[in-house]
This record gives C-alpha cells, structure tokens and sequence, in this order.
C-alpha cells in the first residue's frame, strides 16, 4: 500500500491545522465586535471637542494656536505609523507599510526629511529594516488599549512639530470599512485640516476662562490629536481582526480542499492496492 | 418643573453619562463649581475629583474624573474628561520613555529572533508545499 500511510499522517496534519485556523477565526471574530464597540465608545469624546475647540476659535478668531496654522513650506514631516503586533492577518500591515513606502519615497524626491513614531512591532520591525528615523516606539499595546499608553509617543511628536523640528504630522493606520474591507489611510493630522469642523460655528458669545483662553485650547488640541491616534489604533486593531478573521477562514477553506483531495488520493492508492494484491492472489492461483 | 440643564460626560474611550439635571458639581482648577442651568458660557481645566449630577428626581450621581476639560453653555454641561493623571512632568517622563524605547529599538540586534522565526516558518511551509506536489507527482502516477 504504497503512499497509503504519508498520505493519512498528512491528512491528519492538515486536519489538526485546520483546527486551529478555525479557531483564530473565532477568536478574531469576537475580538473584532469588541473593538467595533469601543470604536464606536470613543466617537463622542471626539465630536464633542472638535465643538468645544470649533466654539473656543469662533470666540478668539484672532488667537491662531499654532497646530492650527499651515507653515508654508514642509521641511520636516512625521508619520504616526499604526501596525499590528501580530501577523497571520492577511495582507493589513503588507498594504499599509506599501502605501507608507510609496510616500516615503515621494517626500525623498522632494529631499523632505521624515521621522516616525511607530505604534505596533511590526512597523518598528519594518521601519527598523529601511533604516527608518524612530523617534518614539510603542508595542504590545494588548487587547484593552488605553490612550495612557499613547500619551508619550505622541508627545515626542507634537513637541517636534512645536519647536519646528516637524511641519507635518500624518497618521498612518488601516481604516475599518466593514469586515470585507479596510483601507489602509494616511491622514494628515497636524496642522489640523480645516475639513475637521475646527472652525467656527453660527451664534456669539465668548466664555469665561480658568485659567485663560491659550491654556485650555492648548489642552483641548493636545487631547484632541491624542484622542485622534487613539482613534486609529482601535480602529487599527479591529481592521487587524477582521483581516484574520476573513485570512483564517479562507486558511480553513483551503485545508477542507486539500483535505478532500487528499482524501481522493489515499483511497485511489488502497483501492490501488487492493486491486493489486487480488490480481497477485488471482495469478498466483493461476500458476498452480 | 424644575429648569434642567444637558449634561454630557465623555471621555476618549467611552461615553461616561448623558441626561438632564438640575445642578452639576465639577472640580474646576479654581475651585469647585457648581453649575445651574443658563450659567453664564465657561470653560475650564479640571482637576482630579468627582463630578456629581443632580437629576431631576433628586438623586446625584457620582462619578470621578482625573481631570480634564469643562464647557458650560446656558444648557448644556459638557465634561471632557481624562482616562489618567495628567500632568506636565508625568507627561515628559511618558515621552523620555517612548523616545528610550525607539533608541533600544534601533540599538537592540538581538531582535533577529524575529526573522529566526519567520526563517523557520518559511522552511516549514516550502517542506509542507514539496509534500504537497510529491503527493500530486505520486497520484498523477497512479492515475
């Protein structure tokens, strides 16, 4: 029974694989309604002061807050660059670090410097390989991210951008369309674009301030972009999900393929093989 | 009917509280600030505290805030509040601590641990791949 053996122990193999590809996807799918949940969580606080900040520059039309102000010429950028920590999950971060590549190049020709930050190990393992400029780095951000963790890489980058050492800064994430798809985006988010709905807003008044009109707007800005990184890494991490999930299940797809085809072939090789050992039988009784 | 003013509780990860009351306590930087409906517009920095909402039917809800931001319009209460402790040097040693670990990141070769990994992985899959077609090869034969 030539093949008979290799062929089941392979069968097995692929069965047992298949089994814990089916179970990633599970996982992944689970994981990927909690994180559309907390993406959700997280819009409010967004909304809410893109308003206060719209309502605090109607009231001060004549403070520009520097994050608010396009410098004319962009020397220096930053990129945020949002990863994963993990891969098995299809072609996410290959499309998006192919997409930041492709930009990166351009602002070379250009003979523009670039620095990144890199949230997630395989961006710091990929921008570690080109010989990137990591400025700031964080990983193993977990399944719970806390915008606690975020506040320190994104300081190092709006402090660069306050002492002009940066004229843009971009974020770098993949974009959660819907299971099937997520885009990978890079967003400008310094200075903030006007199309954030920073401007001002009908109807007059003016505040009363504590302690004065700069250092609360100042906060406001630093939370907003924080809160704006925090956005797309959980928005990252459900488009990673997703893309596992739908990876995982076409991983089990075509290990029930396989399966199947080698299945054909080990009853091909017994059938075989039976067949053989009858005509052996038969000729053998022939010979007598 | 008691006048009511809005009050909305959002912080970055979640939406903490939203509903009418009657009054809103806030830890405002300068003290305490207890805000009635049609308060003159404010804004403010929190400081670590607890905000208490007084509902309309008497009872106050507490919740604590580790800082933030306050906006007062005549009827809406809108508190922006911080997940954790903020403060200047807090915040500094945060950023020195990003900063040391892009540095241990571009210093540290040992990570190569990485690509032993994924070494070891494509040599599995190109062995699982030539299993595949001698398997192919054999049935082709057979048939």
């Amino acid at each position: 029974m030539a093949g008979g053996k290799e062929i089941r122990d392979k069968i097995k193999s692929i069965k047992s694989t298949r089994k814990i590809t089916k179970a990633m996807q599970m996982v992944a799918a689970s994981k990927m309604r909690r994180f559309q949940d907390r993406m959700v969580a997280a819009r409010p606080y967004a909304e809410r002061m893109r308003r206060v900040i719209g309502h605090l520059a109607h009231a001060h039309p004549e403070y520009r807050h520097p994050y608010l102000v396009t410098r004319p010429e962009a020397k220096n950028v930053g990129f945020v660059v949002i990863t994963s920590d993990r891969g098995l999950c299809g072609g996410l971060n290959g499309n998006l670090l192919r997409a930041l590549t492709a930009k990166m190049r351009e602002r070379d020709r250009e003979g523009v410097g670039v620095r990144f930050c890199s949230i997630g190990s395989k961006g710091s393992v990929f921008l570690r390989r080109v010989g990137a400029k990591i400025v700031s780095n964080i990983t193993h951000l977990g399944d719970t991210p806390h915008i606690v963790d975020l506040i320190g890489v994104v300081k190092v980058m709006l402090d660069a951008y306050k002492a002009g050492e940066i004229d843009r800064l971009y974020l770098v994430y993949n974009r959660f369309v819907n299971t099937m798809t997520q885009s990978p985006t890079i967003e400008q988010i310094l200075p903030l674009p006007p199309e954030a709905g920073l401007g001002a807003s009908k109807g007059h008044w003016d505040y009363l301030y504590e302690p004065d009109a700069k250092e609360v707007l100042d906060e406001l800005l630093v939370r907003f972009v924080e809160s704006l990184v925090y956005q797309g890494v959980v928005e990252n991490m459900a488009s990673e999900m997703a893309s596992r999930m739908v990876a995982m299940k076409a991983a089990s797809d075509n290990a029930a393929t396989i399966i199947d085809e080698l299945q054909l072939a080990y009853n091909k090789a017994r059938q075989a093989a039976v067949t053989q050992e009858l005509s052996e039988i038969v000729a053998g009784a022939a010979a007598v | 009917m008691a006048m009511t003013i809005h009050v909305d509780i959002v912080s970055a990860e979640a939406a903490i509280y939203s509903g009418v009351a009657t009054m809103v306590f806030a830890p405002a930087a300068g003290g305490g600030l207890g805000i009635l409906p049609r308060h003159t517009p404010l804004i403010s920095k929190l400081v670590p505290g607890e905000v208490r909402v007084r509902t309309p039917e008497g009872e106050e809800e507490y919740f604590y805030v580790s800082g933030g931001v306050v906006e007062v319009q005549p009827h809406v209460v809108t508190v922006l509040a911080d997940t954790a402790l903020r403060a200047k040097d807090i915040d500094e040693a945060k950023a020195i601590e990003a900063r040391e670990r892009a540095m241990q990141l571009l210093k540290d070769r040992k990570e190569n641990v990485d690509y032993a990994r994924v070494h070891a992985e494509l040599l599995e899959a190109v062995a699982q791949l030539r299993t595949l077609q001698n398997v192919r090869e054999k049935l082709k034969g057979r048939v």
